[in-house]
């Protein structure tokens, strides 16, 4: 234990670049959060018309106070759909959702892309590649407008009743989009993260009577997790950035909020600079939270 | 004689075009030391290697305590029996010297914790360095990384121990630690099949030197004979070489 801690020390001593020490980094997170929290409170209380309107509008925060006690299933479900009149509340909804099952869908790709076996890496390539070779707003256009027409004459075809009268969910179809086209980056990140332990642990894990999940689930992963963290953190904040492109197929997220207010009020400055603050905020407390995770998993190597 | 714990009938391996392994027959009993000398390129790793099956073969049979190595689980059998050491110790950087001899216990010899941690503490102390239970595999020297890594591969109690260049990655003044761990465990009879040109270890515990060349066994004797009045001109020449020094 007290060795540990002395080369610990001995590291921070060695790494002295100027700028690149905790505190430092603390420091600027902290100077800019303020800045834009700070700027974004200023501009809200001073001007109630029109920032402090916005604000309502893109949040529409009543909506998280329940109308009705719910001692029964029904209000307490309206409650719930209620939420999705906030636009800030939409935009974390779709983000967190579409992340956790990117994670998972990563997962398979990233698999697949490792696989000796020539179909199932011949399939997860072809999906990487096909995902990667066209822009995010064309996929989500494809999965709200093309896909449920697809399905449709699908149930009509094999007498499906439930696919033949399918009526798109903006949000289901949002989600599917978004994490259909993250996974596949999210598999070339853990794919890459995987191949880039070195190949004798593997095979250190193996002689030792490791079955290949096990090695994975003990030795590889453990330590692919921290060269994976980090670019999965910029994924995290890239499609929290990229879900505003959902906007445009149905979704109420707070772009969309944004865009009915200012054409109806004719304010597009107000408007977008507030929007663009309020997704500032967002985007920086999400690079926070990532980097306090990957202190927390750090390892001498 | 002893029964013969593992037999290679007939291996052969090619790497694309190159044919590595050219026909390998050889026995080796229990309690045997086996040293395989050659230079490199001769295909000494690569047979070891195939003894646990970490490389496949293209050819040929392999049985180790009699089990043929033809599918997964048996493959998975003889490597809980078989122990291995790296050159590149291998260590699982992640976990402390004590976790990377408990991980293999645990998850597949199914000990419970406190066996496992009972078993590795024991084995630490055994190669001399139990202080460093806690240390992560980063904070030890190289001599230690390997010893600790000779010590993971006994904590699985296997029946037979590869050892592929256990000290060619090591400092000179290193080396004698690893080798005196080795030299322990040779005279508590373990079955050892050892890829080294340590000439000092060979001749104190190996039972059978192995001279590889172009990926066939070219001779094969006792220490005395192999190094000290080798039949064949190709044993001759690299020998010649190797103790010039």
């Amino acid at each position: 234990m007290e060795a540990q801690s002395k080369s610990k020390t001995d590291q921070k001593q060695l790494t002295g670049v100027p700028g690149t020490e905790p505190g430092a980094r603390l420091d600027a997170w902290w100077w800019l959060v303020a800045l834009v929290v700070g700027l974004t409170v200023l501009l809200v209380t001073a001007w109630p018309d029109p920032f402090g309107r916005i604000f309502k509008f893109v949040g529409d925060f009543k909506v998280f106070i329940p109308k009705h006690p719910f001692f029964n299933w029904t209000n307490f479900s309206s409650w719930i759909n209620g939420f999705f009149e906030s636009g800030i509340f939409v935009t974390v909804f779709i983000t967190l959702g579409s992340f956790v099952l990117v994670i998972f869908a990563g997962i398979i790709g990233g698999m697949g892309r490792l696989s000796n076996n020539k179909a199932i890496y011949g399939v997860s390539t072809l999906y990487v590649e096909i995902v990667r070779g066209i822009p995010l707003l064309v996929q989500l256009m494809w999965w709200y407008f093309a896909f449920p027409v697809i399905f449709q004459s699908f149930g009509r075809w094999i007498h499906w009743s439930y696919a033949a009268n399918y009526l798109a969910n903006a949000y289901l179809m949002a989600i599917i989009g978004l994490v259909f086209c993250y996974g596949a980056y999210m598999s070339e990140i853990y794919r890459a993260g995987i191949q880039s332990i070195p190949k004798g642990q593997m095979e250190a894990a193996r002689s030792q009577g490791m079955t290949y999940f096990q090695a994975m689930r003990y030795v590889i992963l453990p330590q692919a997790i921290r060269v994976i963290l980090p670019p999965v953190g910029n994924e995290f904040t890239a499609l929290l950035k990229d879900s505003s492109l959902v906007s445009v197929v149905a979704v109420a997220d707070m772009t969309r909020r944004g865009r009915e207010f200012s054409s109806a009020q004719f304010n597009p400055i107000s408007t977008w600079t507030m929007i663009a603050l309020l997704y500032l905020i967002m985007t920086l407390f999400s690079a926070r939270i990532v980097s306090f995770i990957e202190k927390k998993t750090k390892f001498e190597r | 004689m002893q029964e013969s714990i593992i037999q290679i009938e007939d291996v052969h391996k090619y790497f694309k075009k190159v044919h590595a392994l050219r026909g390998i027959n050889l026995n080796i009993r229990k309690g045997e030391v086996v040293v395989i000398v050659g230079p490199s390129g001769s295909g000494k790793s690569t047979l070891l290697r195939c003894i646990n099956r970490l490389e496949e073969y293209d050819q040929g049979r392999i049985v180790v305590d009699g089990i043929p190595l033809d599918n997964a689980e048996n493959i998975n059998a003889v490597r809980r029996e078989v122990g291995m050491v790296f050159q590149s110790f291998n260590l699982f950087p992640h976990l402390t010297a004590i976790d990377n001899l408990m991980l293999a216990q645990k998850v597949v010899r199914k000990r419970s914790s406190e066996e496992a941690r009972a078993i590795a503490e024991a084995l630490l102390k055994k190669v001399g360095i139990p202080e460093k239970a806690e240390s992560y595999p980063i904070q030890l020297s190289g001599g230690q990384q390997q010893r600790v890594a000779i010590a993971r591969a006994l904590a699985m109690s296997p029946k037979i121990m590869l050892f592929d260049e256990p000290t060619s990655a090591l400092d000179p003044e290193m080396i004698k630690e690893v080798l005196d761990v080795m030299l322990d465990l040779a005279k508590e009879g373990m079955t050892m099949v050892v890829v080294s040109h340590e000439m000092g270890f060979s001749r104190a515990a190996a039972n059978r030197i192995i001279f590889m060349d172009e990926g066939m066994i070219v001779e094969e004797g006792p220490p005395e004979k192999v190094f000290g009045n080798p039949d064949q001109d190709r044993t001759k020449l690299f020998l010649s070489k190797v103790l010039q020094h």
